[in-house]
């Protein structure tokens, strides 16, 4: 049985001008619809140049060498300009400063929808859930560039969620969220696959927030797929680590109880299941 | 030492962002700063270099008004890698980037020679040395900025969010050379959401809320004291979150999964 994938990546290969090496080299990866996929790796390895080649800045604003072929819900990214594209996919930058302009918060969240033509009714209606989802429905009238930084951060998520595309790219989109924020956004993303079967693909380097909902982690080193699989067999294997790809530190202990015999390592335990399981064995 | 006393900021916006801020900080002494976004916390560390001046109360770096003190003179003493780095990176390459302010400091060129290769190796950076800081990954720009404070050995390290961005190799590394700069006796500051990176730390926790300093303490204290966290929206570490799970349980949390694995091992080994 073959899945409609909204995300097809084959044999992709690129190289910023003059640069000395390959920032993507040979990558591959098929993501179904609905799907949550995580994408670590080492500092510098091409997550971000990765994701440039899914919202299509790689090849339409970067000059490079490009070969292989990026598919959005079928259609080739090099073939599709960049304005359908930005309606198809939902693309959050690794720093919030690039993607807010406007002088009101309210005005930056609607960019995207009133770019497409939402009617006013319905616009006011998203505009103010993404706000309100985003916990900052009383910064609405201030201005952008004064705000915190991880108030920015969030500012520019809501844009991004106003939007509901199918397929949703978001490159770490906690780093400056507060913990209870970044919470929060989890379950978010959580709930709108459920909901609307949105499709993401998250980097990430603080993976203990996402185990929990992701389906597949994928690590990348050298601009290369190194590792793939469910949260809990990459984290369990070996390589992970090597890779820098953070073991949360209970899953750190229930590895090293397992190992000991102590714990079980079917599935990836949270602190107070984890607990649990050790006294319920003692029993 | 640096000494916030009664100090009230007002953005030109109208809103304040430090209200009634009273904090001491002793030399050597290893901080963290934390609580929810908008809570103050980058305001607050932008009065220690004087970038900020305190609408109302002192700010005293050593007993020096930062109000009566030249910039160029705070600058010396107190290095900021700020939250963003895009705003502190200017140079045509990496190496002249950290280079510049060492020059400016009137190191000699040997010198001057020496930090920039410590720095860049430490930082994982050396194959960019010639690479202009715009073309970094958003991980690298955030090392070379810390590269350049931590390369003039300022006497007071201000860190804001510097795990954004950065792999578990890259934090340990980082995690590393705060405790080295403690052990150094050099006055360290960190601004960060990095709960699970701050534990092993175990530094001073200063939880801030709406412009306001709402928690101080040893970071056993702070990281169980469960409505603060909750009311300044801070998570609680995994490990001190097992902890609390425990029906019996040593009397500290632990600080590494190590320790807690030692634990286990002695309670639960049949
Ligand atoms: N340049 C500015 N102009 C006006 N208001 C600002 C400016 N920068 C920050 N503020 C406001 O001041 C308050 C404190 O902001 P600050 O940047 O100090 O927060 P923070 O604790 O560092 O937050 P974060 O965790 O998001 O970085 C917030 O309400 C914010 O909106
Ligand atoms: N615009 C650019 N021009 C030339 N080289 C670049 C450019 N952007 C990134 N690079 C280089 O390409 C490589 C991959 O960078 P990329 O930003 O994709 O890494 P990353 O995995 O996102 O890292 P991080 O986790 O630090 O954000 C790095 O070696 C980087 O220096
Ligand atoms: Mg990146
Ligand atoms: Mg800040």
């Amino acid at each position: 049985m073959k899945l409609t994938n909204i995300l097809d990546i084959e044999g992709l290969t690129f190289r910023y001008p003059e640069a000395p090496k390959e920032a993507v080299s040979h990558f591959d990866l098929h993501v179904p619809e609905g799907e949550i996929v995580v994408l670590a790796g080492p500092s510098g390895c091409g997550k971000s140049t990765l994701l440039r080649t899914v919202n299509g800045l790689i090849p339409h604003m970067y000059s490079g060498d490009y070969s292989g072929e990026v598919k959005v819900a079928g259609a080739s990214v090099k073939g599709t300009d960049m304005r359908d594209l930005s309606q198809r996919v939902g693309f959050l930058f690794q720093n919030p400063e690039n993607q807010i302009f406007m002088f009101t918060v309210e005005r930056d969240v609607a960019f995207g929808l009133e770019n497409i033509g939402v009617p006013r009714e319905e616009m006011r209606g998203r505009v103010d859930e993404a706000l309100r989802l985003l916990g900052i429905a009383s910064l609405a009238q201030r201005a952008p560039h004064e705000l915190s930084d991880g108030q920015k951060q969030r500012v520019a998520l809501a844009g991004v969620l106003a939007m509901r595309p199918r397929l949703v790219i978001l490159d770490e989109p906690t780093s400056l969220l507060d913990p209870k924020t970044a919470g929060d956004l989890v379950a978010l993303v959580a709930g709108l696959r459920k909901e609307l079967g949105t499709t993401f693909v998250v980097v990430e380097h603080r993976i203990d927030l996402l185990v929990k909902v992701a389906d597949r982690l994928v690590v990348m080193s050298e601009g290369k797929k190194v590792l793939e699989g469910t949260p809990r067999d990459v984290l369990f294997g070996e390589e992970a680590e090597s890779y820098g790809v953070a073991t949360p530190s209970v899953t750190k202990l229930q590895k090293m109880l397992a190992h000991d015999g102590l714990a079980t390592g079917g599935a990836l335990l949270s602190p107070a299941e984890l607990a649990r399981e050790l006294e319920e064995r003692q029993r | 030492m640096i000494e916030f006393q009664d100090v009230t900021f007002v953005h030109q916006n109208g809103v304040k962002a430090l209200d009634g801020v009273t904090l001491k900080i002793e030399s050597g002494e290893t901080v963290a700063l934390v609580g929810e976004n908008g809570a103050g916390k980058t305001t607050l560390v932008k009065h220690v270099t004087g970038l900020l001046k305190p609408a109302s109360g002192r700010v005293l770096v050593d007993g020096q008004d930062t109000k009566a003190t030249s910039t160029a003179r705070l600058s010396r003493k107190v290095g900021v890698a700020f939250q963003n780095p895009d705003h502190q990176l200017f140079s045509e390459s990496v190496e002249e980037e950290m280079s510049f302010a060492l020059r400016n400091f009137g190191f000699p060129p040997e010198v001057v020679r020496n930090r920039v290769a410590w720095g860049l190796e430490l930082f994982g950076l050396e194959e960019y040395r010639k690479s202009s800081p715009l073309v970094l990954s958003g991980g690298e720009k955030k090392r070379l900025t810390l590269a350049c404070i931590l390369a003039w050995d300022p006497d007071v390290v201000i860190l804001d969010e510097p795990t954004v961005g950065q792999d578990s190799l890259q934090k340990e590394r980082l995690a590393g050379t705060i405790k080295l700069l403690k052990s150094a006796e050099k006055t360290v500051v960190v601004v960060s959401h990095d709960i699970e990176f701050l534990w092993p730390i175990q530094p001073r926790v200063v939880v801030m809320k709406a412009g306001k300093v709402v928690g101080d303490g040893p970071a056993p204290r702070i990281m169980q004291d469960e409505a603060l966290l909750a009311s300044a929206r801070v998570a609680q570490p995994q490990l001190v979150e097992f902890h609390r799970s425990l029906s019996s349980k040593p009397l500290e949390p632990f600080a590494d999964a190590l320790e807690a694995r030692r634990w286990v091992e002695g309670a639960f080994r049949p």
